[in-house]
């Protein structure tokens, strides 16, 4: 099976001045479809940078990066952005959804950059299937700001699916929503993981890593650990946890 | 990307900003809208003056005779003495393209009729003469071609001369004293109102050339031949055929001075058209200002917007968009916003010229091409200053543009 990610010796340095930053130090690895893996690190360990360039938003300056058996490492802008739009989906810690757009109008924009030819019938039909998997559906009509964060979230996981992509992204996506939220938007990767998508996850946020499979934890650009997580969280229970938890605190004033 | 998905994006974000969407047109509509009125505005005193000019007649060549000076004091045209009835004659057999010719002969003279007098400007023509002019008969007929190898007295008078002498009687039959001399009134002119320069044109007696100048000037030489071509493709053949005959009939040879000149209806029109054309260019490159301000407006309020959105750039470019849809995209708003401008311009600027010829009785005309021109122009605005502010939005770099704040 062509693994979705393989990294051959990435490196990414960006000229500061004088000095050479070098973000990401000959760092190779592979996810196989199917995992769910978070990239952990404190900031400054290059993570953001390796997101950007899984992300296809950045090339890297040295190494070879195959996305899905293509090599993406020597492509020109355009060519990225193709990539991006059929095989990658995004989703950001700030949501990053077009203000003063409906939920649905939201979920359409990657397909109005695809290179299929659909009708706009069809666009409504595939953005509102998109809604439906997050739980959003009812709420295609309305805007950013009559969403809750999490609701943002959700429509902003929609976007990333619509376009059936090979990888889903995800930069710090519970990093603006309190713990219940942030369990609920994990429960929402954890089922479409189940359903066979590759999530990459970055965070520094040790709990909400236990939710994924397995974590790579970066350092100085490098990668200093990876392995799969032992005691392994699930959203589903625990929401019942924390539910029974609140009616304790009900029942016992 | 689909063009009519840009185009829907492109509305949307202009529908998010109305008030800035429509004071951003304003540039645009004041321009177009002060191009359509003003280019309706000179069309139309044009075409009022050239009505004008072409009731004088279809076509027409004027031959005056040459100045003559006396004694270092100088007649002005007309005055020489050099045109002959023989000249006149000549042309109308030799010449074929001029298909009516009409000497004429004028003099400034007291009328009178039943117990009224009048002071008016007698005419001596030929029967010709109300055909080159184009000049109906509300009454009556012309003299014949009889009347002037007679010297007949014989008068057709305009409608000035009836409300002045006859009031509401009927002038038809009655007899009019010219300098004493009795003429029968067998024609009345239809109203021409005033000409160009202002002047009453109806305040005019017409009458055989032959009896003008027998019997009430004494002269045998004419002041004018006033000729119509056959079609206007004819007038400067004609023009020139006759100077050729005339020289030859004048025995004029070389270098030496024509004693005639030759005007042509179409140097009457340009002379009088002139000043409307030059005020149309004035207005029309003042409005031209108003549409560059309307578009440097509109370049103004692209950069802020691009400025503005430069996270949705970064999300559109994240999400798949090439540079040139982000490119397109707001040459699309810019276009859609100098082309609306445009339009509602063309509205307005129609709008005006109606009112105006309505309340202001101001005669307008919207010239199609006027209107074609603007709207091509406020669209190549939107383009020329929205590509700026569009190229700069597609050079963003995803990554910076996502976390811009």
């Amino acid at each position: 099976m062509t693994p979705v990610i393989e990294l051959r010796n990435i490196e990414r340095t960006y000229a500061s001045g004088e000095i050479e930053v070098r973000a990401v130090r000959d760092v190779s690895l592979t996810i196989q479809p199917g995992e769910f893996v978070a990239i952990m690190g404190a900031s400054g360990s290059g993570k953001s940078t390796m997101m950007n360039t899984l992300g296809c938003l950045d090339r890297p300056t040295g190494g070879s990066y195959l996305l899905d058996g293509i090599d993406v490492s020597k492509l020109n802008r355009d060519a990225l952005a193709d990539i991006r739009n059929r095989k990658i989906g995004f989703v950001f810690q700030g949501f990053n959804l077009l203000s003063r757009t409906s939920a649905i109008e939201n979920v359409e924009l990657p397909m109005l950059y695809s290179h299929k030819r659909l009708k706009s019938s069809q666009l409504r039909e595939k953005a509102l299937a998109a809604l439906d998997i997050v739980g959003l559906a009812p709420r295609a009509g309305h805007y950013p700001n009559q969403l809750s964060g999490g609701q943002q979230q959700r429509v902003a996981i929609a976007r990333a699916l619509c376009n059936e992509p090979s990888l889903l992204l995800a930069d710090e996506p519970t990093g603006n929503l309190d713990s219940q939220t942030s369990i609920e938007i994990m429960g929402v990767f954890q089922k479409l993981n189940e359903q066979g998508i590759t999530i990459v996850m970055v965070t520094h946020e040790l709990d909400i890593a236990h939710y994924t499979q397995r974590n790579i934890v970066m350092r100085d650009g490098s990668v200093v650990d990876d392995s799969p997580v032992k005691d392994r969280l699930f959203a589903t229970e625990e929401l019942r946890r924390l539910a029974e938890a609140l009616h304790a605190v009900r029942l016992h004033p | 990307m689909k063009i009519r998905a840009t185009l829907i994006m492109a509305f949307r974000a202009l529908r998010r900003n109305k008030l800035r969407t429509a004071l951003t047109m304003l540039g645009i509509i004041i321009g177009v809208a002060a191009v359509i009125a003003m280019v309706a505005i000179g069309n139309g005193a044009t075409s009022q003056v050239e009505n004008q000019i072409a009731a004088l007649g279809q076509n027409v060549v004027l031959i005056f005779a040459g100045s003559f000076t006396a004694g270092g004091v100088r007649a002005g045209w007309g005055n020489a003495g050099t045109l002959k009835v023989g000249d006149a004659d000549a042309i109308k057999r030799e010449i074929p393209a001029a298909v009516a010719v009409s000497p004429e002969v004028r003099t400034n003279v007291q009328i009178g009729a039943e117990n009224q007098n009048w002071f008016t400007n007698v005419l001596g023509e030929s029967p010709d003469y109300f055909g080159i002019r184009n000049w109906q008969f509300a009454e009556g007929t012309s003299f014949s071609d009889r009347d002037v190898r007679g010297g007949t007295k014989v008068a057709v008078i305009g409608q000035t001369i009836v409300r002045q002498l006859f009031g509401e009687d009927d002038a038809l039959g009655d007899v009019l004293r010219v300098k004493g001399v009795p003429f029968q009134i067998v024609g009345v002119l239809a109203g021409k109102g005033l000409s160009v320069m202002g002047q009453d044109q109806d305040d005019v007696v017409v009458v055989p050339y032959t009896s003008a100048m027998k019997r009430l000037m004494g002269v045998n030489s004419l002041r004018s031949i006033n000729v119509e071509a056959d079609t206007s493709d004819d007038i400067v053949p004609v023009q020139n055929q006759i100077t050729d005959l005339l020289r030859q009939r004048h025995k004029i040879v070389g270098a030496n001075g024509d004693d005639f000149t030759i005007h042509n209806q179409q140097e009457f029109t340009d002379a009088a058209t002139a000043t409307s054309r030059i005020l149309t260019v004035l207005v029309v490159s003042i409005a031209s200002v108003s549409l560059l301000v309307g578009g440097i407006g509109i370049m103004n309020i692209m950069l802020v917007s691009v400025t503005e959105r430069t996270r949705e750039i970064g999300i559109r470019m994240a999400v798949g968009a090439h540079g040139r849809d982000i490119l397109l995209q707001f040459l699309i708003e810019a276009t859609s916003l100098s082309s609306m401008g445009g339009v509602i311009g063309i509205l307005l600027g129609i709008g005006a010229s109606k009112l105006l010829s309505i309340f202001a009785q101001w005669p307008t005309l919207v010239s199609p091409l006027s209107v074609i021109l603007s709207f091509m122009f406020s669209a190549c605005v939107g383009i020329f200053f929205g590509f700026y502010p569009a190229r700069k939005a597609a050079a963003l770099d995803p990554i910076e543009a996502l976390r811009y704040e």
